[in-house]
């Protein structure tokens, strides 16, 4: 491609190439969106990336330590990639287990292995696990739980769940926000004062202590399902008021716009105004505001149920895995539960990059 | 200045009143009063239950009227200073919550001021050498605190300093001082705990403040004024110092309204994996308990905190930056 074409390739690009293109040069940026989709393509299909079932208990390898994988077998010889079966002993003045590898039971990692039965996305009924290996060996990445549960395949699980809460908390705040934000911003008068209060206050409230309060009053006996759903909407209750202001702002400065006066002019109702005209020329904003609003939720969720009143098994998010590594003396002796951690913080930090990068990249002139 | 303090505080007012409504709202939440939980705790742990005590608290809260008189009267004996009863501990609960809440006090005002001392020189330092390696090296490491959950970290510090250093950092008072009343002694034992959670807490914010620094600093290192000043021979240390840096740390006073509330949370949620006398752990218990008295009290004592603390950055926003004491609206 010579000069000349690069130069009208790049005047007649659409705005979205040209965003495109800026992103693309934000490495941080483009490692949070890889890291990003790599962590939503495992939890869309955790139930067969993961070795096992989440609340399978292996009792004969309760605190075992991570697998360790093999490549060269007891003759030194390259083989490919293997666990030993694991041996268990109990000593019985202090209760502590003690596990060993039995030499010469090898068992290689196997690809569409054969394992426990679950119902891919609750309609298929299926055994074949991407990877994983033949019983009696197990295949323990992050080693086990006080229960024998696989802590990786936990991992998987917990992912799933705590980016569906951001998603979900999210949207809820958003379509919060977007209604609210909007009703201030563009009629003004005194529902913009009392919209204006209303954030105001609940700004106020630390929200850590807020929301505990809030979720701690959800009665003990309901079902698991109906608290995951109280959560996110307790989340976004205090979570809208950031998109709101954003709106409100942006509205305020777009209603005396020129543009916006011509489709009075023409007689456009405020319907049309706002969602034809107003809405679509800061869709960049809210989706910036959109992405490092997740994480924030993705957290809040993780502290209230690392708290134990927030999410409950059988839901099985990051924060209920971290449950089980509250106490010291445990993680201590079995550190291979503080895993959990590094999860949420990848999360975290994957959104804050891909916020940062989209918003540099859809409004370059904003620093 | 007198009469913008006077503004801000009529301001609070109003906002003072729909806390407690909220607060009450909390408290209101579990289903039946507490009553019937009370009576439902002492059944079952074989009491039997004084019939003329519990007419006396029906009495005092005020069960048998209509809801807005029963949260008249709550904040009612609110303002004379009775927060209520916690029936888990079957004390008044101001005796339960005036330490714990002046101990989150102290770590808040402590937490500022190490989140100041210590992101300023950084924050400095960083703009200044713009793209100097100290400069990436100190992005990274804020990136990484400001993903990292207070709660997270404390998790993480306190199995790092158990499994390899074999001491247990929470708490915050030896075990001799635990129990004693308050002396030098305990005071400077205090101190020795206290940088422990300050440091865990402050970790997220530092790295914020330090961000923000940079960023308004660069902005006005690029301005004429400081290459006029340049040219005209001014020490590089007073030249920075004395103009720019000052500029720059304008918009961290106006950030306490909305540190503080942060702040608070932080250290509610830090406090119970460390194990501190403050009020997170407590607040926890309670709501495990229903104890709604007292959660509802904490709720609402811990806003009322980051409100005043508002209030307080307010002021000191005015009295730095007088186009905001002359009536300028947008800071309200």
């Amino acid at each position: 491609m010579d000069q000349k074409q690069k130069e009208m390739k790049y005047l007649n690009a659409t705005w979205r190439q040209l965003v495109w293109w800026r992103y693309k040069k934000h490495t941080l940026a483009m490692i949070g969106l890889i890291s990003i989709s790599g962590m939503y393509f495992t939890a869309i299909f955790c139930e067969f990336l993961a070795p096992y079932e989440k609340d399978t208990r292996h009792l004969e390898a309760i605190y075992s330590p991570p697998s360790r994988i093999h490549i060269f077998d007891e003759n030194g010889s390259l083989r490919w990639p293997f666990v030993r079966q694991m041996d268990m002993e109990i000593d019985l003045e202090t209760h502590k287990m003690t596990f060993k590898e039995i030499m010469g039971k090898n068992y290689p990692i196997k690809l569409f292995v054969q394992g426990d039965p679950y119902l891919f996305w609750g309609m298929w009924e299926t055994d074949i696990h991407f990877f994983g290996v033949e019983t009696p060996a197990k295949l323990f990445l992050f080693g086990a739980d006080r229960m024998g549960r696989d802590v990786f395949s936990r991992c998987l699980y917990g992912t799933r769940i705590s980016l569906s809460i951001g998603m979900i908390g999210v949207f809820m705040s958003l379509v919060l926000g977007l209604t609210l934000g909007g009703i201030s911003g563009y009629s003004g008068g005194w529902a913009d004062v009392v919209i204006q209060r209303i954030i105001e206050i609940i700004r106020c409230f630390p929200s850590i202590p807020l929301w505990m309060g809030l979720s701690a009053s959800m009665p003990p006996h309901w079902p698991a399902l109906k608290v995951y759903f109280t959560i996110t909407l307790i989340l976004s209750l205090v979570g809208w008021t950031d998109l709101a202001r954003m709106v409100r702002g942006k509205l305020i400065a777009l209603r005396e716009e020129e543009f916006v006066l011509a489709a009075r002019f023409i007689g456009a109702s405020d319907a049309r105004i706002i969602f034809r005209h107003l809405l679509p020329s800061f869709t960049s904003h809210i989706i910036v505001s959109v992405t490092l609003a997740i994480p924030g939720m993705i957290l809040a969720e993780t502290a209230l149920s690392f708290l134990g009143i927030g999410l409950r098994p059988p839901i099985t998010s990051l924060g209920v895995l971290l449950k089980e590594a509250q106490n010291v003396t445990t993680v201590a002796l079995y550190p291979w539960l503080l895993i959990p951690v590094a999860f949420v913080i990848i999360i975290v930090l994957s959104f804050n990059f891909v916020g940062d990068g989209l918003r540099d990249a859809v409004d370059p002139y904003s620093r | 200045m007198i009469a913008y303090i006077i503004r801000r505080i009529l301001l609070m007012i109003p906002t003072l009143v729909a806390i407690s409504i909220i607060s009450f709202i909390i408290i209101q939440l579990p289903p039946g009063d507490f009553l019937t939980t009370y009576v439902a705790q002492l059944s079952a742990s074989g009491e039997t239950v004084d019939q003329a005590e519990l007419e006396a608290l029906k009495e005092r809260f005020g069960l048998d009227e209509p809801m807005y008189m029963q949260y008249l009267k709550w904040a009612g004996n609110f303002l004379k200073g009775d927060f209520g009863h916690s029936f888990e501990w079957n004390k008044p609960v101001s005796e339960l919550i005036g330490e714990r809440l002046s101990l989150t006090v102290i770590i808040s005002v402590f937490t500022i001021l190490f989140t100041w001392a210590i992101s300023l020189p950084i924050g400095i330092y960083s703009a200044v050498r713009q793209y100097s390696w100290m400069d990436y090296f100190l992005t990274v490491i804020g990136f990484i605190g400001l993903a990292t959950p207070n709660f997270l970290f404390a998790l993480v510090m306190l199995w790092v300093s158990y499994a390899y250093l074999g001491l247990s950092i929470g708490g915050l008072f030896s075990p001799e001082y635990a129990e004693a009343p308050w002396s030098i002694a305990k005071f400077l034992d205090l101190l020795k705990h206290l940088w422990i959670p300050v440091v865990i807490v402050g970790t997220a914010h530092t790295a914020k403040f330090i961000r923000i620094i940079r960023g308004n600093l660069l902005d006005e290192l690029r301005k004429p004024y400081v290459t006029t000043a340049r040219a005209k021979g001014l020490s590089e240390v007073h030249l920075i110092l004395k103009y720019p840096v000052r500029v720059a740390i304008n918009p961290l006073v106006s950030t306490i309204g909305w540190t503080l509330p942060e702040l608070v949370s932080g250290i509610a949620i830090t406090a119970v994996v460390l194990n501190l006398p403050t009020t997170g752990p407590l607040l926890l218990s309670a709501l495990l308990s229903q104890d709604m008295q007292l959660a509802g009290t904490f709720i609402m004592l811990l806003s009322f905190l980051t409100v005043v603390g508002t209030l307080i950055s307010d002021i000191l926003l005015a009295w730095v930056d007088p186009r905001i004491r002359f009536g300028a609206r947008e800071g309200l």
